[in-house]
């Protein structure tokens, strides 16, 4: 499988200020990669140096094979796609032209969207089975309601690649359900998928990779029994978690 | 087009028309129907009706460029107020806000405090607001580590405070019987002594200002979004913003040159609109326009018609605009619907 994203020694921060150093990624098609970390611990930071948003402090990132830092934004948008954590939405937009705003980098710098750009849009909103919010207008939406529309958005841009930060943040339990399959889906559909949270748990349900981030650019990478046991999850969030198995799946289990 | 924009236009444009034939026809000279068609068919078809003397004066010198000017001005300042609230992702955001009519003020106060002639005032006040909003946009965008938009926002207010107070020097300072009400009365604005020369001024300039964002109309959604996700959605955002600044700019600067300060439109109109039509740019802008001249001309009609003196159009958008506002924000909600 083609490797959709890549990051070879990379750093991570501010000039000045590293957040993470000597990050080594490859995802290919298929896979989701949980990033968990503890509040304050680089999440964001790497997903923007991730995204291009801000310059690599060292080594790499490239998108299917090619130098990001060589590429234009449009370029860049094209093949990795991105849901922000909360986004905000200030005027009153249809679920529909939100969507359609993921075409962007296919449209002319003068142009509107063509039917072509309509169609991919509408692909997009029926691969979340949203059909029913197209007409709604955003600032209406529910949390959960928004979320979908804003990964129907990410896919909308046709890039094989997604970075979906803390995408079940403030989402009721069903919603957070509803999130993490639609990614599982995508990794089916072909999708490299990297997605951050606050709940390791959710590692174990829909991720076949972890990358856990402590305070300091410690980073930990591999299979989610193998990163998330309850001494890496003390060290890095500072309190006792078992792992057990129920069933033949691994859930967390703090103890109070 | 969507079902909702149709009517939309089509109301807009017939109130647009209605009110600039009422426009023609009201004020100290009314004129009747019949005289305004007898004159528009000699005028156009070259017919010979009969019409009184001195209606071809004020219609073609008086109230045309007078009308002409209240729907350049009314247009522009609404445009520009449609990119900005976008742009600063915020509907209560006024074509102002970067310092272009505090800019265009102190230009214009400075050509009248040193007795310079109309055109001089004029050309004070556009390079007035240019050179603002070139300051302000240098100094936001030099800081950094901020929130650019809040940087800009912050810039704007500082510098239209610093601005302020030079004004409130120089009308100190002002001979308070010759230049005082002039530097007074331009701050409140007015269309009276519109000629034609000062529309041939302006109209270019506007109309750049306006190409612009006529052709970026859709990518101007984008700006609307927090900046980290337009740009991950392939928009590079500080280049498309220096850009809908200058052409913003522009329109206002040419506009308020030829009118002074009016308030209120350019911030009221893309509001109402937008509540009208949903926020898409594309189709926003152009409701938006027309809306803002039909605003401006009825206020311009009133300031002329409703009192022996003028009353200066500033003044009224304000008395008319902020009722209007408020009913509008209390019922924004079921507009929606």
């Amino acid at each position: 499988m083609a490797v959709k994203l890549e990051a070879r020694a990379l750093g991570y921060g501010y000039p000045g200020r590293a957040v993470g150093r000597g990050l080594d990624l490859a995802l290919p098609a298929g896979e989701v990669l949980c990033v968990l970390g503890p509040n304050g611990g680089g999440k964001t930071t790497l997903f923007r140096t991730l995204l291009g948003l801000l310059p690599a402090q060292a080594g790499e990132v490239l998108l299917e094979g090619q130098a990001l830092a060589r590429m234009a934004r449009a370029d860049v948008a094209r093949r990795i796609g991105y849901v922000p954590q909360g986004h905000v939405a200030q005027f009153a937009f249809t679920v529909r032209e939100a969507v359609l705003m993921g075409r962007t980098a296919h449209v002319g710098l003068f142009a509107a969207p063509g039917a072509a750009d309509r169609a991919a849009a509408e692909q997009a909103i029926a691969t979340l089975g949203i059909e029913s919010l197209a007409d709604r207008v955003v600032t209406e939406l529910s949390g959960g309601e928004r979320q979908l529309a804003m990964i129907a958005r990410a896919l909308a841009q046709g890039a094989r690649a997604l970075v979906l930060d803390e995408p079940t943040a403030s989402l009721d339990f069903g919603n957070q359900v509803r999130v993490l399959r639609e990614i599982r889906r995508l990794a089916i559909d072909g999708y490299a998928v990297v997605f951050s949270t606050h709940d390791p748990g959710q590692a174990f349900l829909a991720a076949s990779r972890v990358l856990l981030l402590a305070h300091g650019g410690s980073l930990r990478q591999g299979a989610p029994q193998e990163v998330i046991t309850p001494q890496n999850l003390r060290e890095v969030y500072g309190v006792e978690v078992r792992v057990a198995v129920v069933e033949g799946a691994r859930v967390c289990l703090p103890s109070l | 087009m969507t079902r909702r924009a149709i009517p939309a236009y089509a109301a807009a444009l017939a109130a647009l028309a209605l009110l600039t034939l009422l426009a023609f026809a009201v004020g100290r000279f009314p004129l009747t129907l019949g005289d305004l068609a007898a004159l528009a068919a000699n005028k156009l078809f070259g017919a010979g009706y009969a019409v009184p003397p001195t209606a071809e004066t004020v219609v073609m010198q008086v109230r045309g460029p007078r009308i002409l000017a209240a729907l350049l001005v009314g247009a522009a300042l609404a445009a520009s107020g449609t990119a900005y609230q976008g742009m600063f992702r915020n509907p209560l955001v006024s074509p102002d806000i970067l310092g272009v009519s505090a800019g265009a003020a102190l230009g214009a106060v400075l050509g009248i405090f040193f007795s310079q002639s109309a055109l001089v005032i004029q050309l004070g006040a556009f390079a007035g607001g240019l050179a603002a909003v070139a300051v302000v946009y240098t100094v936001g965008a030099s800081v950094r580590r901020h929130d650019p938009i809040l940087a800009l926002i912050l810039a704007g207010i500082v510098i239209g405070t610093l601005l302020g107070s030079v004004i409130a020097l120089l009308k100190y300072l002002a001979d308070p019987y010759n230049q005082l009400p002039a530097i007074t009365f331009w701050l409140l604005g007015s269309l009276a002594s519109v000629a034609p020369r000062d529309l041939a001024f302006a109209a270019p300039f506007a109309l750049a200002g306006l190409v612009p964002l006529a052709l970026l109309r859709w990518r101007m959604n984008l700006l609307s979004l927090a900046d980290d996700e337009a740009r991950a959605l392939g928009v590079p955002v500080a280049r498309l913003r220096v850009a809908v600044v200058c052409a913003a700019t522009l329109m206002t600067a040419a506009a308020v040159a030829i009118s002074g300060i009016i308030g209120w439109i350019g911030l009221l109109i893309p509001h109402a609109a937008r509540l009208i039509i949903g926020p898409e740019f594309s189709r926003l802008l152009p409701l938006s326009m027309v809306l803002g001249a039909a605003f401006l001309l009825a206020v311009d009609t009133l300031s002329r018609t409703i009192a022996p003196i003028e009353v200066p159009p500033g003044v009224l958008t304000a008395l008319i605009g902020t009722p209007f506002f408020l009913w509008l924000f209390a019922t924004a909600r079921r507009a929606w619907q």
